[in-house]
């Protein structure tokens, strides 16, 4: 069983997933297999503890009940559909396990499977 | 993404068929190229194309390509909408009505070709081949072969691109960098590595500087914006100038929203920083820059605490970014369109060029980069120039007084001066326009309503493009079908690697650039067309080029597409040149084989030779816009807001895609952001489509994205939209006056040395827009113009700028 981790830390929001996904399965106006959330931008007018500038604005994709997690792709050695498009290079493929050793306590990260 | 082997062994290379250039996937024929518009856009990078009978069905970005790693934007991974395009030109068109009523009559190209052939014979012997102008836009992969065209069919000296003045993209920063350090800087995000981030002698950058730009939506000048994501997620630091809050405004230790247009005054205040506290590279300063001493003296007076009221950015953050440049192990300068979209172009630009090279941050790991294009191939614009005669070449339409267009190191026609032709016609009448990728009126004119005007008095216009666009609609009386990317054998540079295209489907009649200019070459000036075919040209132009001296590039077009490069995939080829650091200090910048730089003193200028040559102030400058709330305070008052123009999105390559259903899905509208509190202050909501209206009375409609990405007193407008569902025939052309921010810029108006335009940095009011509003292109249909003005001068000033040189 594979999963994908996202460092959603470095989305950048540019629906390359969902478009490469949505023509991976053949899906149109509206659907794919994953869809980019937006949270932000917001202003932080607290002291957060930011060494940076007080605000924040991420993406985060979510799976839709579509993924299938690229089961044709990975079976033949490729990339699942939306891993290889993301141009922010923010999305790993792979088990589980070893992709949560990836999360290093400094930047967002979340592990999408089912 | 931290580790660039790690990705190339989380996939089988096998399963993306390593090695091979084409294959077959179950029903469909998989071949690995490169795409390079159309659609355009200014990147060339590796794609997977799946092909069945003769149609393209899907796009995949190709892992083994590392250009692009397999990474891709949403453009192209829609591309089959475009190339199957129930809209698409699939013939050739001859007018059949009016301009403008819309009606067209299918011919062949023959009859195309001849018609246009015959027209160019009899207008160079009636009036001269300098009454012909040829036209081409951006990003489209038409670099060489129009310029090509325009000198060695037409023989005129005339082809620019069209409609915008000041050479208001990119040319600013590359003769400004030309001239101080004798070649152009590129942000080194290891693109000339073949291993790309693995690279043993790369460095990630300390701090990647963003100014005037949001790279991962623009990515502009053959650099790939998501290139700096990948160095940020291996620990580069983030300072981002920028008036919006963008992905990097947020993510950087110092976001200065600088006031539009006031860029030179903060970048000489962070040079006075620099200098002031010592921070700048001493061995460097010494060895290899000149002019330090007067420079130093220019910015002496120029404090965080001066700027802070001019430019809006506080003296702290200013100190800080300025401290953080010096002191980072190497500052990478992702320097945008924001340059020379202002007024003071060439003085920020020549600032921040200074910034760079005291911190020795020249040609260094991770840092600014001097790139050549791949092999010398691309070495110039203006190829083929010995072919026009001496005394045609001197009736080229330049700016009247300017020293940039004296040194000749602008190859193309002056655009401001092009329109004074038009409308004055002095000193001579123009002819024909060749019109090939440009939408002039949709995007590039900075005053379409003027642009319009003036090409309505040219008896002769062809245009070649994919679609039928608002230029071709309202003014063409030829049209010619242009094939897109997977429909051509081509190559480009554009500045590493070498990259190929291959054809791999028709479209109807739909032609490739090079077979067009080929075609019609070959007619009127066959002995400058020896090449049987697109192949023949692309060879031509990768190894040869006017030799001797020619290229150094050695394989042949065939053998790129088809055989995989050193170290790299089938076709691209790397240049160790470009891959190598410090070139200064290794005698590989001069043709005389020294050390040093390619400039008069070898040295990077501080105080410029070439900048003092042209007339423009050689040290650091800046100019106030010439609408702002200090230069017109009375028009402040009435027009309170700040606009800037020309934000892009992922969806558009400037006025392209507009017909695509998925990127009108994403993005359907023109959005104008405004901040919440100017909503509540001005009466316009989220959502609500608003007028934007200038001094002139000049105004277009988007629609608000109320929103923190603006400050207070700042507005932001996209540009190049054209609605190709609407109605093509006059007056309303697609709609492309109704959201069109050109309404509101202006030609004529220009910075020292004719340079730089103050697009981003107008002043308007903003209003909902009611049902009963007369519409623009009402206004231009009945008027002309929103404004008057005497022919081939700008519009008068409403209020004289009360500050102007700040030095």
């Amino acid at each position: 069983m594979n999963s994908i981790l996202v460092n959603y830390e470095y989305c950048t929001g540019c629906r390359s997933c969902e478009l490469a996904c949505r023509n991976e399965l053949g899906l149109t106006a509206g659907q794919s297999g994953i869809v980019i959330t937006e949270v932000g931008p917001i202003e932080f007018n607290a002291d957060i503890g930011l060494a940076g500038e007080p605000y924040d604005w991420v993406y985060m994709p979510v799976l839709t009940r579509a993924c299938n997690l690229c089961e044709t792709r990975s079976q033949q050695g490729k990339l699942p559909s939306c891993v290889q498009s993301c141009q922010a290079w923010c999305m790993y493929f792979g088990e589980p396990q070893k992709l949560v050793t990836k999360i290093d306590g400094k930047t967002r990260w979340a592990l999408l499977g089912k | 993404m931290a580790d660039y082997n790690e990705y190339l062994a989380s996939f089988d290379h096998a399963a993306y068929h390593e090695g091979e250039w084409q294959w077959q996937e179950g029903e469909f024929t998989v071949t690995r190229t490169t795409h390079w518009s159309p659609p355009g856009c200014h990147m060339g990078c590796g794609v997977l194309l799946y092909t069945k009978d003769n149609k393209l069905h899907k796009v995949e970005g190709d892992p083994l390509n590392s250009v692009a790693s397999g990474k891709l934007c949403v453009r192209c991974l829609a591309m089959p909408e475009a190339t199957n395009h129930p809209d698409r030109l699939k013939y050739p068109l001859k007018r059949a009505g009016q301009r403008g009523e819309d009606k067209w009559e299918r011919i062949s190209w023959d009859e195309a070709l001849d018609t246009i052939a015959e027209r160019v014979l009899s207008i160079k012997k009636d009036y001269g081949s300098e009454c012909i102008v040829v036209v081409h836009g951006t990003g489209r992969n038409i670099g060489w072969q129009v310029p090509y065209f325009a000198s060695a069919c037409m023989q005129t000296p005339n082809v620019s691109t069209f409609g915008f003045g000041g050479f208001a993209c990119y040319l600013p920063r590359m003769i400004g960098t030309s001239a101080k350090y004798g070649d152009m800087i590129i942000v080194d995000a290891s693109q000339a590595h073949p291993n790309r981030y693995a690279a043993k002698d790369w460095q990630v950058p300390g701090v990647i500087l963003i100014w005037g730009n949001e790279p991962i939506k623009s990515n502009a000048d053959g650099f790939l914006g998501h290139w700096l994501v990948q160095c940020v997620q291996m620990g580069s630091k983030v300072i981002c100038v920028d008036p919006r809050l963008t992905w990097w405004g947020v993510r950087s230790d110092y976001w200065l929203p600088v006031r539009p247009g006031t860029d030179a005054i903060l970048a000489m205040a962070m040079l006075n920083v620099i200098v002031a506290e010592e921070l700048y590279d001493h061995d460097f300063v010494d060895c290899w820059t000149y002019g330090f001493e007067v420079m130093a003296e220019r910015v002496a007076n120029k404090t965080p605490e001066w700027a802070e009221p001019l430019c809006e950015v506080s003296a702290d953050k200013i100190r800080g970014a300025a401290r953080l440049i010096a002191t980072s192990s190497s500052c990478a300068c992702q320097w945008g369109l924001a340059f020379e979209q202002q007024i003071a172009a060439l003085g920020v630009t020549e600032t921040v060029a200074d910034i760079m090279a005291i911190t020795a941050n020249i040609d260094n790991p991770g840092g600014n980069s001097l790139f050549r294009c791949a092999y010398l191939i691309e070495k110039r614009y203006g190829l083929g120039d010995d072919y026009i005669d001496k005394d045609v070449y001197a009736r080229k339409l330049i700016a009247p007084v300017s020293g940039i267009n004296e040194s000749r190191i602008v190859s193309c026609a002056d655009s401001d001066a092009i329109l004074a032709c038009l409308e004055t016609g002095e000193p001579y009448e123009i002819q024909m326009f060749w019109i090939q990728s440009s939408n002039a009126l949709a995007c590039a004119s900075m005053d379409p309503a003027r642009t319009y005007n003036a090409l309505m008095k040219v008896p002769f216009i062809v245009v070649a493009d994919p679609f039928m666009t608002p230029t071709a609609q309202a003014l063409a009386d030829i049209v010619l079908p242009v094939a897109m990317s997977c429909e051509r054998n081509s190559c480009r540079t554009w500045w590493t690697p070498v990259r190929t295209m291959v054809k791999v489907t028709d479209y109807y009649e739909a032609k490739s650039d090079e077979w067009i200019v080929l075609q019609l070459g070959k007619r009127v000036k066959p002995e400058y067309w020896p090449w049987e075919d697109d192949k023949e040209f692309a060879n031509w132009y990768l190894t040869d080029q006017l030799a001797p001296g020619g290229t150094l590039y050695q394989r042949t077009w065939k053998d790129t597409v088809e055989n995989p490069g050193t170290d790299c995939c089938n076709g691209i080829e790397y240049w160790d040149w470009d891959a190598t650091y410090h070139k200064y200090a290794k005698g590989m910048l001069r043709p005389d084989g020294e050390i040093g730089f390619n400039t008069p003193t070898k040295r990077i200028e501080l105080w410029s030779f070439g900048y003092d040559r042209w007339g423009v102030d050689p040290l650091p400058f800046h100019v106030e816009p010439p609408e702002s709330p200090l230069s017109t305070p009375q028009t402040f008052k009435d027009f309170p807001l700040v606009l800037s123009g020309g934000g892009r999105s992922f969806e558009f390559f400037h006025s392209e895609h507009r017909q695509l259903p998925t990127m009108r899905e994403f993005h359907p509208d023109p959005l104008i952001m405004v901040n919440p509190s100017d909503c509540e202050k001005y009466g316009v909501k989220d959502g609500q489509w608003i007028w934007m209206e200038n001094s002139r009375g000049a105004r277009c409609k988007q629609k608000v994205k109320s929103t923190i990405e603006v400050l207070p007193g700042r507005v932001h407008a996209e540009h190049g939209w054209w609605f190709p569902e609407q109605d093509g025939a006059a007056p309303n052309y697609y709609g492309t006056y109704e959201s069109n921010l050109n309404n509101m810029t202006q030609a004529f108006r220009t910075g020292q040395g004719g340079i730089g335009n103050p697009i981003k940095s107008m002043l308007c009011k903003i209003y909902p827009v009611q049902d009963s509003d007369v519409l623009p292109h009402d206004i231009i249909a009945k008027n002309g113009d929103f404004a008057s003005y005497e022919p081939g001068q700008p519009y008068p000033y409403i209020e004289e700028p009360v500050v102007t040189t700040i030095n």
